[in-house]
């Protein structure tokens, strides 16, 4: 985020870093039902990012106090890997940040999933950062969108994230780790496609009311690309289902 | 254990009565094994191993701290789990299991008494060592947790890169050589149901296993055991499980060094 106070060029000829264009997205691939065990799971590469999401349930709430009669509850954990870093090992213990992360996430979920339809139940998501380079809270949302929807679960919608702000005077989309760490702005947003609501937005820097526009415009755009690739996750998975029942298995 | 776990206990039994197994497998052959070298680019070492439906990441971080107090001039290992609730219904979050403390400590016990990292190598200078983290992921659990989990461990110790080390500063993007592995070890763990004795548990046959004996071998030495829970194994029935585990320590350690 924009806590260094130490300058590092971000931009080079007009280009960032890695080559990229300022509203250019990584390159993101998405896999649907990885894991054996969950209702349902995805895996995400997000540029360098990789990131695992499982979700179990609508199951019995424990501790059974927290049951709620009227809808289901969401539990939500993102949690990053002590080896997922380029820097040292992490801490195992849960970190402030992992908390308040998982909390944001937890609510965006809440907006889409069609509680009401599971009374008195419980969903958990998890979300497991096996490698992080910038944007994983983005990629791990994203992610458990996709495994919510593998595991059956009732959605309105099919949200996804990306991190959107600033490099100097460039509104900039999709940030790597060095340019989360030496950016002016860091504005991750979750987008629920269908109107375009937002049920996840997190800002830090500066932003002129301009510059608040183009991003969020930027990452409304993103949208197109970003659905599609979970869409066709999730078509993939059906397709070999379908392939193995037409084969009579 | 709820209603559908003891079913299927009995299930697993009255198989073991026909000398059957859930997935047909003979008593002493292993589920399918593959292994993933180096899938985490951020780690100076990673592998994830499957045996089964069981999947375990291993991702190594190297750090430069001050030596233990009683081995000053040698660096040290530590290992860690984590039975990520992602893995199965059963696990949850929260502070860690006994379950999964027996799980980091019997990988741990394996690799270190088998020498496999030299930790007199990884002295720096006075006060000054190299001390290798290796953390277990479970992301599936199917059984078994012990085999994988040394299988990754050790595959991802195999090719681990050490850091540049200079001026007082771990230069991570730079490396300066490979971490010497002096030997390798594998473990295999058995199930005993009843009178029968079996390799490789899945969830199903460890929920019935009475008696639980994991073993680790390098090519001519036994080098760490453990065995776990109520039941018992007689003299005669642990020196066969030690022959059986030198057998497959050739098989498993193909694996492992894949360069």
């Amino acid at each position: 985020m924009v806590a260094k106070t130490d300058k590092k060029e971000l931009v080079k000829n007009g280009k960032r870093l890695d080559g990229r264009d300022f509203n250019e997205l990584r390159k993101i691939k998405i896999t649907a039902s990885v894991l054996k065990n969950a209702d349902g799971s995805a895996y995400i590469e997000w540029g360098n990012n990789k990131v695992l999401a499982a979700v179990y349930g609508p199951k019995e709430v424990m501790p059974k106090h927290l049951t709620d009669p009227s809808k289901a509850i969401i539990k939500c954990r993102y949690s990053m890997a002590p080896f997922s870093n380029v820097d040292d090992h992490g801490r195992s213990a849960p970190s402030r940040r992992s908390i308040e992360i998982s909390k944001v996430i937890k609510e965006a979920f809440e907006n889409v999933v069609l509680l009401g339809e599971f009374p008195g139940s419980e969903i958990d998501i998890f979300i497991e950062v096996l490698q992080g380079d910038g944007g994983t809270r983005a990629a791990g949302l994203t992610a458990a969108s996709v495994a919510l929807a593998s595991a059956g679960i009732p959605m309105k919608d099919l949200i996804y994230a990306v991190s959107v702000g600033r490099i100097g005077e460039h509104v900039t989309m999709d940030f790597d780790m060095i340019e989360d760490n030496y950016s002016d702005s860091d504005m991750p947003i979750a987008v629920a496609p269908r109107n375009n609501d937002i049920v996840l937005l997190q800002m830090d820097g500066g932003l002129t009311r301009s510059q608040f526009a183009e991003a969020i415009q930027m990452a409304v755009d993103a949208g197109k690309t970003i659905t599609e690739i979970q869409k066709n996750a999730l078509r993939d998975v059906y397709a070999k289902v379908a392939e193995k029942y037409e084969k009579g298995n | 254990m709820d209603a559908i776990d003891i079913v299927k206990v009995n299930y697993i039994k009255e198989l073991l009565t026909k000398k059957t197994r859930e997935d047909g497998r003979e008593m002493l052959a292993m589920r399918p094994i593959s292994v993933v070298h180096g899938p985490i680019e951020h780690a100076e070492g990673s592998a994830q191993a499957d045996i089964g439906a069981t999947r375990v990441l291993a991702g190594v971080k190297l750090m430069v701290e001050e030596p233990m107090k009683d081995t000053p001039l040698q660096g040290s290992l530590s290992v860690s789990a984590e039975l990520l609730p992602l893995a199965s219904a059963d696990y949850e979050t929260g502070p860690p299991s006994p379950e999964s403390i027996e799980f980091a400590r019997v990988v741990d016990r394996g690799i270190r008494a088998g020498e496999c990292i030299n930790l007199p190598e990884l002295f720096i200078e006075e006060g000054k060592v190299w001390c290798v983290y290796v953390d277990l992921y479970v992301l599936n659990y199917d059984g078994n947790l012990f085999d994988a989990g040394s299988l990754a461990a050790m595959s991802a110790l195999y090719k681990t890169r050490m850091p540049k080390y200079e001026d007082g500063k771990v230069i991570r993007a730079e490396t300066a050589k490979q971490l010497k592995i002096d030997n390798v070890i594998t473990s295999t763990t058995f199930a005993k149901i009843g009178n029968s004795i079996l390799i490789d548990p899945t969830k199903n046959e460890q929920d019935a296993t009475d008696a639980r004996l994991t073993i680790a071998t390098d090519d001519e030495n036994i080098r760490a055991m453990q065995k776990g829970l109520s039941g018992s194994f007689s003299v005669k029935e642990v020196s066969e499980l030690v022959e059986e585990s030198f057998k497959k320590h050739k098989e498993l350690k193909g694996y492992t060094t894949v360069d």
